[in-house]
């Protein structure tokens, strides 16, 4: 199944909820349909929690439980460590050294997050992504920077919403740790875009709460960039 | 969304729907109370943490995180207040990023207040009079004397606020696990600190702090006198038992691995970096 067909589905039973109010009986046949879409999900993709390639058509499965949370993870580390390599190898013309300085560290940084979730995730390591980054213009300041920012504020979104779904606390102690950095990088980037918006309304609302997305919408929004199809229908949803 | 309706059919699955909520007058209270106090967006979370409560769920030890919480929150808030409205302190090119940290550290206290007492917590209050921001401990002539005259001393302040609040959300987060929605509003607003730490560290870089970068390089206090322990612990290169200088074959350095992993602080190590500026 892919990501943004189940996004569809979710979105349509959701809105059926809204529109007739909660009641019970709604709520309970929301959840039934919902399991029953993961049971068929399941049994096209295979037993939960096992990582498959894509040579069935149903992606690259992401897998169940924690370590299903933490290669979703892994998945956007894969993409952030790409795109950064990509800035310093083909550096866009005009590129100062005090930004260069702060693209290579941010590459470093990136690489290293990849890096650790492939050896700490071992045997239950998703493989290798093939990115797609032929909408970006990397000899243009403009088109990296706004790149880098869309993709730092997702990391940040993704990595908010996805503390919930972990079940082990040192999962989640450690995904903590990965989020504040992501959310400094965030934030430099868009002092080099625009100074003072490093948390401006665009990006944290009037409780002064960062953004926290599902899966399903972090990987609707960066699926562009992800060429390998990635299925996320066995991730926890809470 | 109808939130009268939302009782009324729990109610007929569960008569006893209004006892747990402590009474039907004060269920709906709460209900019309909040409704009119908070964004749209924050019901859902309020109605699941009122929930949380009404069935049982123990939330004495999520009031305490929270007010803990709280309390560094009221310490940013009324520092920024004070920063921001104290004349020729801050640059021009600046005073916009302050007044967006002021309005978030203020945000941050009432959305706290909110959801401690939507989960029956009493939540604790402070006023600048309670704070003493150059660490004096109400002397108002300590280390910092020139915290509101001199703006590298305002800025240094402000980056060892910031950074001992991303460390400290991050030492609480597994004790709010068992409230999704409030651990979740704690991680969103921890990533909102690493913002603000990342924007006071590079405004601080930029005036000649050269090694201070919006990340934090080992446990380097980026000039700053009498922070060690902001940043002690922050120089460790392992994470989960895998060693991350040069990863996998990778040219990683210490000094990278250090800075790819932001790192916790207890309640009690927080609470002793923040004592001399509580009077």
């Amino acid at each position: 199944m892919e990501i943004k067909n189940q996004k569809i589905t979710v979105t349509s039973e959701i809105e059926e909820v809204k529109q007739s109010g909660f009641s019970r009986r709604k709520f309970l046949h929301f959840s039934g349909l919902m399991g029953a879409s993961v049971v068929v999900v399941g049994s096209m993709a295979g037993l939960p929690g096992c990582k498959k390639d894509d040579k069935d058509g149903s992606g690259v499965n992401l897998g169940s439980g924690d370590f299903g949370v933490l290669n979703y993870a892994y998945a956007l580390e894969q993409l952030e460590a790409a795109f950064y390599t990509q800035v310093i190898t083909s550096q866009y013309s005009g590129m100062t050294s005090s930004e260069r300085g702060y693209l290579t560290d941010i590459r470093d940084h990136e690489i290293a997050h990849r890096e650790f979730f492939k050896t700490a995730l071992g045997s239950n390591a998703i493989p290798a992504l093939e990115v797609d980054f032929s909408s970006i213009d990397f000899g243009n300041r403009n088109s990296v920077l706004s790149t880098a920012k869309a993709f730092e504020d997702l990391g940040v979104s993704a990595y908010n919403g996805a503390g919930k779904l972990l079940t082990d606390v040192n999962f989640l102690l450690v995904a903590g740790k990965i989020v504040s950095v992501e959310a400094r990088h965030a934030a430099l980037i868009r002092e080099l875009i625009t100074p003072n918006s490093f948390a401006a309304n665009d990006i944290v609302d009037a409780n002064a709460l960062d953004k926290a997305r599902t899966p399903a919408e972090v990987l609707s929004i960066a699926g562009p960039f992800i060429k390998t199809k990635i299925n996320a229908s066995n991730l926890p949803t809470s | 969304m109808n939130l009268y309706n939302v009782i009324n059919e729990i109610e007929k699955t569960d008569p006893e729907v209004y006892d747990r909520l402590d009474g039907r007058r004060e269920a709906l209270k709460r209900f019309t109370g909040f409704a009119g106090k908070v964004a749209a967006l924050s019901l859902p979370f309020m109605m699941g943490s009122m929930f949380k409560k009404a069935y049982g769920q123990n939330s004495s030890a999520i009031v305490g995180v929270l007010n803990f919480a709280l309390t560094l929150e009221y310490l940013e808030a009324e520092f920024y207040k004070k920063a921001v409205s104290t004349s020729g302190l801050i640059p021009a090119s600046d005073m916009p990023g302050w007044t967006t940290i002021r309005d978030h550290e203020v945000a941050h206290v009432a959305f706290l207040r909110q959801a401690i007492t939507a989960l029956g917590g009493i939540p604790v209050i402070f006023t600048a009079a309670n704070f003493d921001f150059t660490a004096g401990n109400g002397t108002m002539s300590g280390p910092y004397a020139t915290v509101f005259s001199n703006y590298d001393t305002t800025l240094a302040v402000s980056q060892a606020f910031e950074d001992t609040g991303v460390r400290a959300y991050k030492g609480q987060a597994g004790n709010l696990m068992s409230n999704n929605d409030i651990l979740t509003a704690a991680l969103q607003i921890h990533s909102v600190e690493g913002r603000h730490a990342a924007y006071v560290r590079y405004l601080r870089q930029k005036r000649g702090a050269t090694n201070n970068k919006p990340w934090i390089t080992g446990n380097d206090a980026g000039g700053i006198p009498g922070v060690a322990a902001v940043y002690a612990g922050e120089e460790i290169t392992t994470q989960a038992g895998v060693q991350i200088t040069g990863i996998n074959g990778m040219s990683i350095s210490a000094n990278a691995a250090s800075e790819s992993f932001d790192e916790p602080l207890t309640k009690e190590q927080v609470l002793a970096i923040v004592d001399p500026f509580i009077i």
